[in-house]
């Protein structure tokens, strides 16, 4: 099945990724068990984003191996992205089809079957069952984040990785959210997630990590963190940033 | 063969049914299409004697710039909202996303050729056509189809879009062009030229042949990162 251990959902050694002359990924290592939640905290241009698009095949490394749902990045990246989701920062969505057309289009590019139950549920998950037939262009901020998170589980993936995906969102719709990446629905899913909300990324987290100087610099399984010492680990992070 | 032509006609579909609901493309570039033969009809001094030698000139020059207008969109709309980054998450090839395009820019080409020629006809009072300029039409709409998916693609990531992409384009399709006002001027006239229709047709469709497996393998590369 894989070029590495079936134990990992994500497996990564040695990343490295550079824009120019600027490093933001140096030799960086992670693993990452299925069915985990992985929070990633880290100040500005700590490479989080970075990390998420190296593991969401967007972006190629320029050293180092990656390893998603056991399969080598550079094998197979149409396989590795049959079995993500993506939520960034950006809705990806049409602005000029409604929210069932989007999801209707990315279905059938992924090639789903059983379609229309299946946005059904998912617009009803993420509370935009009402607004099916409304032009996505037509929604707010935090409904077009809906509409994004309902479009990155449409083929129910998984693996999500999640960049910031509580900016924008209300209350009932970080329920959702919540409901999505702990699987209260549907099953555990393996998660990534990176984020600035410390209250958010722990909550939802069973481990949490802390990018710097381009590598894993703090990590430790959520029940062992101490929050103001995590606190205090991130915000150096931003005042070295800084 | 599915994986690659399913996903290239859902994204065509999605394109066709976008354009319905703004008619973006076709509404300017149709406009900009039929202004140019206006400025031509007045620019050039016109008898029935000139009309075969520089009707289809000014036909080809609207055609080309009309596709740039189009070609241009193309990847905008998918700029939008990050949505160019949701296709390119999608499990499919590279090669599905720019035939998905492809098409659905011929399509468009082609839509706003058929509406530009009943007023290039009136306006230059010219009823010559032949099979070989029908060929000829669909031999470089293709061309230009598959070269400005490509370019068109280039340019979106770069910040400077709407002039790159024409310096891009214009250079590589001149031999379309060219052929294909040879093929009219020749086919409407005396005037061959040194080559005959035949001749110019078969390089048209040899041009169209070498790009549909160049442009798809750089596309690729192109959207790698």
């Amino acid at each position: 099945m894989n070029g590495t251990s079936p134990t990992y959902a994500i497996k990564v050694q040695g990343l490295v990724k550079g824009f120019g002359e600027y490093p933001v990924l140096n030799g960086l290592d992670l693993t990452l068990d299925w069915g985990r939640r992985l929070t990633i905290f880290g100040a500005n241009g700590s490479g989080k984003t970075t990390l998420l698009r190296l593991l969401s095949t967007q972006y190629r490394p320029d050293g180092g191996k990656i390893w998603v749902g056991g399969i080598e990045r550079g094998q197979s990246p149409a396989a590795i992205r049959g079995m993500i989701g993506v939520v960034a920062h950006s809705p990806m969505i049409y602005e000029d089809l409604t929210c069932e057309e989007n999801l209707r289009f990315f279905g059938r590019i992924f090639g789903l079957k059983g379609l229309g139950p299946r946005i059904d549920q998912v617009l009803g998950q993420v509370g935009l069952r009402q607004r099916a037939d409304q032009r996505a262009r037509t929604l707010s901020h935090g409904m077009q984040k809906r509409l994004a998170i309902a479009r990155a589980i449409l083929h129910d993936p998984p693996i999500l990785l999640l960049d910031e995906p509580e900016s924008g969102l209300d209350a009932e719709a970080l329920e959702g959210l919540r409901n999505v990446i702990i699987g209260g629905a549907e099953r555990s899913r393996t998660v990534v997630m990176a984020t600035h909300n410390v209250e958010v990324g722990l909550a939802w987290a069973d481990e949490v990590a802390v990018l710097g100087d381009g590598r894993i610099v703090y990590r430790a399984e959520r029940h062992e963190v101490n929050e103001a010492h995590l606190r205090g680990a991130y915000l150096r992070r931003v005042e070295v940033a800084a | 063969m599915t994986a690659l032509v399913r996903p290239a006609l859902v994204l065509a579909w999605k394109d066709v049914m976008l354009e319905l609901r703004s008619r973006d493309v076709l509404i300017s570039s149709l406009v900009f299409a039929l202004l140019t033969v206006v400025v031509f009809n007045f620019a050039l001094d016109i008898e029935a004697r000139t009309v075969d030698a520089l009707a289809p000139g000014v036909l080809w020059v609207a055609f080309a710039f009309a596709g740039v207008l189009a070609m241009s969109r193309a990847f905008v709309i998918e700029k939008d909202k990050g949505s160019l980054d949701g296709l390119l998450l999608c499990p499919v090839s590279r090669d599905s996303l720019y035939f998905g395009k492809m098409l659905s820019l011929f399509l468009f080409m082609a839509v706003i050729e058929a509406l530009l020629l009943p007023a290039f006809i009136i306006l230059f009072d010219y009823s010559a056509f032949t099979w070989e300029m029908g060929v000829a039409m669909g031999l470089a709409t293709l061309g230009f189809a598959i070269v400005g998916t490509l370019f068109s693609a280039i340019a979106v990531n770069t910040r400077s879009r709407e002039i790159m992409l024409p310096v891009l384009f214009f250079p590589v399709v001149a031999p379309l062009i060219i052929g294909a006002v040879e093929v009219s001027t020749g086919a409407v006239g005396d005037v061959v030229g040194a080559m005959g229709a035949g001749r110019w047709l078969q390089l048209m469709a040899v041009f169209d042949v070498v790009f549909l497996f160049v442009c798809p393998w750089v596309f690729g590369l192109v959207m790698e990162e």
